[in-house]
């Protein structure tokens, strides 16, 4: 809460629209504007919640087919990104268009109908409790079809089959690992066969060896089912394995975009802290704070 | 967990004595009579002065609950209480010249009116007036009267 | 310094409105998806299995307490005024104007509008809410609509069996122990209480069965999910529960009795 406005904040460059990584990104943006096979369109997002401002004049495009990675430091409102493209949040100012659609302006009835078609994979998986994974992964089914039961059986099994999990379909949510909850999410993500997925952090806390299994399975979805994939994480190795394309945003804004080899390659130095992981740089341990000496001299208060 | 079928079972188990509870509540302790007192038919009676009477006081006759105040209003003409009362319909046999007085149950209880049936042979039917009325003893006027007396004897 | 207090009353006060436009709406919303539990009546089944039976034991006990309390206290009070026949009365109507409404909704708001606070509440920290949104299912009407429903039901149903378990443990301890005539006990009580007073008691009912689980759901839906704000909703689910209940009661036995 304290916030000395007479502290320079360490961010400020970052912000600053002459900066040649603002203008880049600038340009890409512009060059890909026109191309129909883009299936989600962001244009000017901003968002703020309370006073802190997550979002600030954001452009972003998801192509149709590619594995798209947004990337940032913890707390630089990926999620929130995900939320907002699912419309379960409202943007201060902008547009974002779902392959042509403008989430935030269609009503209730439109929107679902949108989601029919988006499936998203939260970090907690969640994965309703009281169900069986097999009704979990059946649940949009019944929801959304009348499907004879016994097609609805084959489906489901299909489904887990995909994630590995048709073993395991008679186990509650609450006897399952992190990782295999997040995969029986993701059967249940792609029952209704979407056109896209939203990964909220898929590899947020899981072993090496889930790990793995999480990152083929995403490319190998991707490009067997046709599927657009959206991912949000901090994990730069594995992300940078599967990702066609890379946002990397930090303070509110994008500040590099590229393959996963322009990225690497990249010689900025915000660019550089992050993908390579360097403790300092740019982007500071600490939150923005009053000078230290100052901050102990101060008598009372907190 | 119970499954799917325990639980419809128990739930209409539950409603079931749900509505028994009700149908308890409603029959043996309100004793809610089929013949209701919506139906039967009117009377109405004056009196100088009706104590405490409420709407739905009962109305009796030897002592047994025939029917219940239904209004009360006052005549700005006469300055007397008017009230209506609905007599259960099966109660047809009240004489015209059937005595009203209002009552009270114990020394502190409730006030309720008091048919006394007259002689006569002719009934009283929908819209009839009881004619012969007597009014609330008023604990203050008696007191009163009593000491008034008192004091006319000694002096 | 003075006026930052002011203004912290302010803030406050407007937060406790804003809170109380988000609780209409969202009751709004619930009470507009009955459409839902046509469709799906297993889903009602449900939560009147979860609300109405789970308590049917704590309710039943307590009202046989509650009952044959009142039986005593009843009869020493009366005895001493020579009107012990009237303790059927007595009991009769305090339990269906007063105790069997209140009681129950008090009953009801610790046993099942807690479990429905924190089941909500951790349906929202676990993200399942958000996820049944993402499934194109309105969690609304899925998840609250159908526990608002078996609340509002259950309730009457609840609070008639207290009243009449409650008249039975009054019978035995004022008829079975203490020797007051049962003919005298049931038909002083038959003439004194009316349809009417049934009928308030069962309206008390509805309104409270709304009430509890009202605050219940929006407690949970409206919680801040971490295991820190669960557990507050839980608590501030019951309190505000049994605090709403009998100021409401006191408005409704002024509105039923005092005219």
């Amino acid at each position: 809460m304290v916030r000395d406005a007479g502290n320079p904040l360490p961010s400020e460059p970052l912000v600053d629209p002459s900066s040649p990584a603002a203008q880049a990104v600038d340009g890409s943006v512009a060059s890909v504007a026109n191309e129909p096979e883009v299936l989600v369109r962001i244009r000017g997002l901003s968002f703020r919640r309370g006073s802190r401002v997550i979002f600030d004049d954001l452009d972003l495009d998801i192509r149709r087919g590619s594995v798209t990675a947004v990337m940032g430091p913890s707390g630089t409102g990926k999620t929130t990104l995900l939320k907002l493209i699912t419309g379960q949040l409202r943007p201060d100012a902008g547009r974002i268009e779902v392959d042509g659609e403008d989430v935030h302006r269609l009503d209730k009835s439109g929107l679902f109908r949108l989601r029919r078609r988006m499936g998203m994979l939260f970090q907690s998986g969640a994965l309703l409790t009281d169900l069986t994974v097999f009704e979990n992964v059946a649940y949009p089914l019944r929801e959304h079809t009348d499907l004879r039961p016994s097609l609805l059986r084959k489906l489901v099994l299909l489904k887990l089959e995909a994630v590995g999990l048709r073993g395991a379909r008679d186990l509650m949510p609450n006897e399952l690992s992190g990782g295999m909850a997040r995969r029986v999410a993701l059967a249940r993500a792609i029952a209704l066969d979407p056109m896209m997925i939203l990964y909220d952090e898929p590899f947020a806390g899981q072993d090496p060896i889930s790990m793995g299994m999480l990152v083929s399975l995403i490319r190998q979805l991707n490009d067997a089912a046709g599927l657009t994939s959206v991912l949000v994480s901090h994990d730069v190795r594995e992300t940078a394995s599967i990702a066609d394309d890379l946002y990397v945003i930090s303070e509110g804004r994008v500040i590099a975009h590229g393959t996963p080899a322009e990225l690497a390659a990249d010689p900025s130095e915000e660019v550089r802290q992050f993908m390579d992981g360097l403790p300092d740089g740019p982007m500071h341990f600490h939150y923005p704070a009053p000078d230290l000496a100052d901050d102990l001299r101060t008598r009372g208060g907190r | 967990m119970a499954t799917r079928h325990t639980i419809e079972v128990t739930v209409g188990a539950f409603m079931a004595l749900g509505f028994l509870a009700l149908f308890f509540l409603a029959m043996q302790i309100s004793n809610l009579s089929l013949d209701s007192t919506a139906e039967g038919y009117r009377l109405t009676a004056r009196f100088a002065n009706v104590g405490s009477i409420k709407v739905r006081a009962p109305v009796t006759v030897a002592g047994v609950r025939v029917g219940r105040v239904e209004s009360l209003s006052f005549d700005k003409t006469t300055y007397e209480a008017v009230v209506t009362l609905r007599i259960d319909a099966g109660i047809d046999t009240l004489p015209e010249d059937t005595f009203a007085n209002v009552f009270t149950s114990g020394l502190l209880g409730e006030q309720y009116i008091g048919l006394e049936p007259g002689g006569s042979q002719d009934y009283l039917r929908d819209g009839d007036e009881i004619v012969h009325t007597q009014s609330a003893l008023v604990l203050e006027q008696m007191i009163g009267q009593f000491l008034f007396k008192k004091a006319g004897e000694s002096g | 310094m003075r006026l930052e207090s002011l203004a912290r009353l302010g803030r406050g006060g407007l937060g406790a409105l804003e809170r109380l436009g988000r609780a209409h709406l969202l009751l709004f919303a619930i009470v507009l998806g009955v459409g839902e539990i046509l469709r799906r009546p297993r889903l009602l089944t449900a939560q009147i299995f979860n609300i109405g039976v789970l308590s049917l034991l704590i309710v039943g006990v307590s009202g046989l307490f509650v009952g044959m309390v009142l039986g005593l206290q009843g009869y020493y009070v009366l005895a001493q005024f020579g009107a012990a026949q009237s303790l059927g009365v007595m009991v009769a109507t305090s339990l269906v104007r007063e105790l069997g409404p209140v009681v129950t909704a008090l009953l009801v708001a610790g046993r099942a509008g807690s479990a429905l606070t924190a089941e909500i509440g951790l349906m929202k920290a676990t993200e399942q809410l958000s996820g049944l949104e993402m499934m194109a299912v309105d969690p609304v009407r899925r998840i609250l609509t159908p526990r608002f429903y078996g609340g509002v039901i259950a309730m009457p149903l609840l609070a008639a069996i207290f009243s009449a378990v409650g008249v039975l443990g009054g019978y035995f301890v004022g008829v079975g122990l203490l020797g007051v005539d049962e003919g005298a006990f049931w038909s002083q009580m038959q003439a004194k209480v009316d349809f009417d007073d049934v009928m308030d008691g069962i309206v008390k009912s509805l309104v409270f069965g709304v009430i509890v689980t009202w605050i219940a759901l929006f407690e949970g839906y409206d919680t801040v999910p971490t295991s820190e704000g669960v557990s507050r909703s839980t608590t501030r689910s019951v309190v505000h529960a049994a605090l709403v209940v009998l100021g409401v009661d006191f408005v409704l036995t002024a509105l039923m009795f005092g005219g």
